[in-house]
């Protein structure tokens, strides 16, 4: 799939080697993680039921589906599947990038936007911050657990998901509710075009009306899910989750 | 009206090009796009100058040949050629700078004229209907619904001038390709091929080294003739059905 001019006639192109197949990789990968988010941030709102409820879901989704699965099981399925999609989405968007540059090697002098979104134009760097934010909250709540609060690196908070999230966010740590209000942000911007693009490419949006619903349907996953997961910072730096 | 045009000028497809600027005094607010550099080209004529390059033929805006990026606007600031764009669109003592297609497929032949063949061989590799010719059948004999053969004939005002790959940050033609594909798979000629067409015309589409869509729009909203983004979602459907109906 390298970008190179011909002037013969491609004979028996495959479908599923095309750059919308990558695309439609791109858009399923991209689905997985609307799904993920989206229950994430759902389970993220037991916060607000207190510490016993909150740590009580954190040990049921290792406990979920015992004895089928084993402790963790339902997790380590989610982290493969999670991970496979990663890899398929930035993989694609890579190589779709690479494309594209190559394909505009001089840039105009002068250039317009005149139909494209805000949220459309910042999807290759948006998607930058992103990885690096998930690489720190990843290494912050799961695979390091890193108490930026106060109790530094004991057990008793590093081992109670309840602490170490209320831990990051206390008006002391004001700085670290503002990455997460940031993140969430880029976050926002990411599904805003991201859900419409999906549907897209998928082929759902052949009439005006079925695209403007696409449009809307951006709007509603980019604000619920964005807006549920920064409820939590909030409260907790306001002292109402405690 | 008097004008200060930056204008690209490159001699040849190997050479580096430039923006050159000129001033030109006496452009009417009648003149169409076209003639006003036609104005400016008996001006550097008239100097021992070579004069600007750019593509047209009809100047009626049917015919797709015309091109250029108007101040950063594919076809300039209104819907519709550059040929049937009006000097009335702009104010006396306006800076314009005019710019060719930008895009690796489209190489730049000289100044503005970019080589938009590649269209031609996506066209060739598919976006036709096998027909027998002869005498031409009975109209009726094939019942084409009303909503479909409108869409068809809507997405059938494609003139292939290619703005919507210079408009497009990816250097995608998508649209251009939704458009065949739509008008093609909307009516039952077009459904023998429908599927080995998507194929063949997506896999010369690639080859040609044309971006992948991010659907951000910009294409739709500098076509002249108006094609709406849901031909590229067509144009999605039917190559992800292609994957499974071969």
């Amino acid at each position: 799939m390298r970008a190179v001019a011909t002037t013969t006639l491609i004979k028996g192109a495959r479908s599923t080697r095309s750059t919308i197949a990558l695309k439609l990789l791109m858009a399923a990968s991209g689905i997985v993680f609307i799904l993920f988010v989206l229950v994430h941030m759902y389970g993220n709102l037991k916060a607000f039921s207190g510490e016993l409820a909150y740590n009580e879901y954190a040990e049921h989704l290792r406990t979920f589906g015992e004895p089928y699965l084993p402790y963790g099981g339902l997790l380590w399925i989610l982290r493969v599947v999670l991970l496979g999609s990663l890899v398929a989405h930035v993989g694609s968007a890579v190589a779709l990038s690479m494309r594209a540059h190559a394909q505009r090697p001089v840039k105009y002098a002068v250039k317009k936007n005149k139909a494209s979104s805000l949220s459309s134009r910042t999807m290759r760097w948006g998607a930058v911050a992103l990885l690096l934010f998930v690489v720190w909250h990843l290494l912050q709540f799961t695979i390091v657990k890193i108490n930026v609060g106060a109790g530094g690196q004991a057990a008793e908070v590093t081992e109670n998901p309840f602490r170490l999230l209320t831990a990051a966010f206390q008006p002391e740590q004001w700085w670290m509710v503002v990455i997460y209000l940031l993140a969430m942000l880029a976050l926002a911007f990411h599904l805003h075009h991201g859900t419409f693009s999906a549907i897209q490419t998928l082929g759902f949006t052949n009439t005006a009306e079925s695209r403007a619903r696409a449009r809307v349907a951006g709007w509603v996953v980019a604000i619920v899910v964005a807006g549920g997961f920064s409820l939590v910072p909030l409260f907790t730096v306001f002292g109402v989750i405690s | 009206m008097k004008l200060t045009l930056k204008i690209w000028r490159q001699a040849n497809a190997s050479e580096k090009g430039a923006l050159k600027t000129y001033e030109l005094d006496g452009v009417s607010s009648d003149m169409s796009f076209l003639e006003m550099l036609d104005l400016l080209n008996e001006q550097l004529l008239h100097n021992d100058e070579e004069p600007v390059a750019f593509d047209s033929d009809c100047r009626e805006g049917i015919c797709g040949m015309c091109s250029l990026m108007i101040n950063g606007e594919a076809h300039g600031p209104e819907v519709t050629t550059t040929c049937q764009l009006h000097m009335r669109s702009f104010k006396d003592g306006d800076t314009i700078t005019i710019e060719p297609w930008r895009a690796t497929s489209f190489p730049i032949v000289k100044d503005l004229i970019v080589d938009r063949s590649a269209f031609d061989r996506i066209i060739q590799n598919g976006g036709y209907i096998s027909a027998n010719t002869g005498s031409a059948p009975e109209a009726n004999s094939v019942p084409a619904p009303r909503d479909k053969a409108m869409r068809a004939f809507n997405t059938a005002t494609c003139i292939g001038c290619g703005a919507c790959v210079a408009a497009c940050p990816n250097g995608s033609a998508s649209l251009f390709l939704g458009a065949k594909i739509t008008h093609l798979g909307e009516l039952p000629q077009g459904q023998p091929e429908r599927y080995s067409r998507v194929q063949s015309m997506v896999g010369q589409h690639d080859a040609e080294g044309f971006g992948g869509c991010t659907n951000i729009g910009e294409c739709a909203a500098a076509c002249p003739k108006e094609i709406p983004l849901d031909v590229i979602s067509q144009l999605n459907k039917d190559l992800r059905k292609s994957m499974i109906l071969g």
